[in-house]
């Protein structure tokens, strides 16, 4: 009994440093990735901007971003807290550069890591989660490619009335699934906060448009629900 | 419009943005192949690791229909390349309207509207976007290392017990939360106010019967293949039931 768990010891040791060795290699492309990224993001308006004769309003642009600025960084600070370990180090390197994090790639994550069967803080999680999101963001491309090729005939389908229900409503498509799925995996875990944010919007109405700004206290509270259940081995 | 909705559908716009969203699938494409042979090299069977391919893939198409349909709603101010660009890089429909709007009082206009438009303050407009939704990328780069460093635990030993580690609940629990806001909202939304909508709880309702029927028959009857089409299925069930119900309202 002492060999074999001396044996899995080691085992797990080896698969922890190719973990790390692994995810420095993911930091260190995801940054210089990011970066470039970056510059080449913002030059389009400039490059617009030269083929017209034209530029940015300084004084318009600062005043723009402080507006925004203001509502949307905090935001993002909170997504990132909130969502970086879910998407683990590749996953968040991609999601954060091609966007749709919580309608597409979160589910998409959790998705893969249920039907690979993978444990959170695992190499084989963390390779199947840039996987899953790495090949998200390229369908998605694809997809938008072929849309945009093909907008014109397409526009009248898919801007009809009769299927505007249909696609305004795909977040909570997405929601309703993956909320009875993990519901159902650890009610005592969801009670408490799903209690707490249904009487939140329901008494609160303003809150009901905020949603990115309750996904931290709702993760919080969902994790020291988890944490507190975990310490007394009720999970 | 001082020719500025030809402007921003210009030829060489279509390929500026193409030029760009082939750069980021370049860098997605580095990470997917850096990955599976990694995956390789530890062992990893082949067929989960295409399993996934094909999971992603097809639990993507569906959502992505949704995102095309952001970029012919924002196509008729912004233009298609720009709006193909936003939607595609860090971008979500929500954040784009709200900040293109903000944006365009903030150059003394009402709102964003196409008749007040015109290149200059399109340029103002496109950077103002770009720039607001760096926020998560800047602390992908700037954090990510040590936030993932600090939440990564020390190495796992296997016990005896063999009881699991508490990350493998959080993320569980941090996903549970993330549900529960939505979830929570829709019922809120459906309370009878001034600006209810009951439909998004109708939805996410319908979505979770039939995801529960899925569910039975994967764990109750062991037909996992169903795992793979679970979520888009219960995805297109609903919202086709949204369709039908809109119209029988």
């Amino acid at each position: 009994m002492n060999n074999e768990i001396a044996v899995q010891n080691e085992e797990i040791s080896a698969e922890q440093q190719f973990l790390n060795e692994f995810n420095n290699g993911l930091h260190k492309v995801g940054r210089i990735s990011l970066i470039a990224a970056i510059i080449v993001l913002v030059a389009v308006p400039f490059v617009y901007g030269m083929a017209n004769g034209v530029m940015p309003d300084v004084g318009g642009f600062f005043s723009g971003l402080f507006r925004v600025g203001i509502i949307y960084y905090p935001v993002a600070l909170a997504e990132f807290l909130v969502y970086a370990p879910m998407l683990g180090v590749g996953g968040s390197y991609l999601s954060f550069i091609t966007g749709n994090i919580t309608n597409m790639k979160i589910p998409c994550v959790m998705n893969a890591k249920d039907i690979a069967g993978t444990q959170p803080g695992t190499p084989q999680h963390e390779i199947i989660s840039t996987i899953s999101v790495a090949t998200s963001a390229i369908v998605t491309t694809l997809v938008i490619v072929v849309g945009v090729i093909l907008l014109a005939p397409l526009q009248p389908v898919l801007n009809s009335e009769l299927l505007a229900p249909a696609f305004n409503n795909v977040v909570p498509a997405l929601f309703g699934a993956l909320g009875l799925k993990y519901f159902l995996e650890s009610p005592k875990i969801a009670a408490i906060p799903l209690l707490a944010l249904t009487l939140l919007c329901v008494f609160v109405p303003s809150m009901i448009s905020q949603t990115s700004l309750l996904l931290l206290p709702s993760g919080g509270l969902a994790l020291a629900i988890g944490w507190f259940l975990f310490k007394k081995d009720k999970l | 419009m001082n020719g500025y909705l030809e402007s921003v559908n210009a030829g060489y716009f279509y390929l500026l943005v193409a030029g760009v969203m082939a750069f980021i699938t370049a860098i997605c494409i580095v990470f997917l192949v850096k990955s599976y042979k990694a995956g390789i090299k530890i062992g990893m069977d082949k067929k989960v690791l295409k399993k996934t391919i094909m999971a992603s893939a097809s639990f993507t198409l569906l959502p992505s229909i949704s995102i095309l349909l952001g970029v012919i709603a924002l196509s008729g101010t912004l233009g298609v390349p720009f709006s193909w660009l936003r939607l595609s890089v860090i971008g979500a429909l929500q954040y784009e309207l709200n900040v293109a709007e903000m944006s365009a009082q903030s150059l003394g206009m009402p709102g964003l509207n196409v008749s007040d438009l015109n290149p200059s303050a399109f340029t103002t407009i496109a950077l103002i976007m770009t720039v607001g939704i760096l926020g998560g990328v800047l602390c992908c780069i700037f954090f990510l290392k040590k936030y993932m460093k600090k939440l990564s635990s020390k190495p796992k030993k296997a016990n005896e017990s063999g009881k699991k580690s508490f990350g493998a609940y959080a993320t569980t629990a941090m996903f549970i939360g993330l549900c529960a806001a939505y979830i929570g909202s829709y019922i809120g939304k459906a309370i009878p106010r001034e600006g209810s909508d009951v439909m998004p709880l109708i939805v996410a309702v319908i979505a979770g019967l039939a995801m529960a029927v899925f569910e039975f028959f994967i764990r109750k009857k062991n037909i996992k293949v169903l795992e793979n089409f679970s979520l888009a299925a219960s995805m297109l069930i609903s919202m086709a039931a949204a369709v039908g119900i809109s119209a029988i309202i």
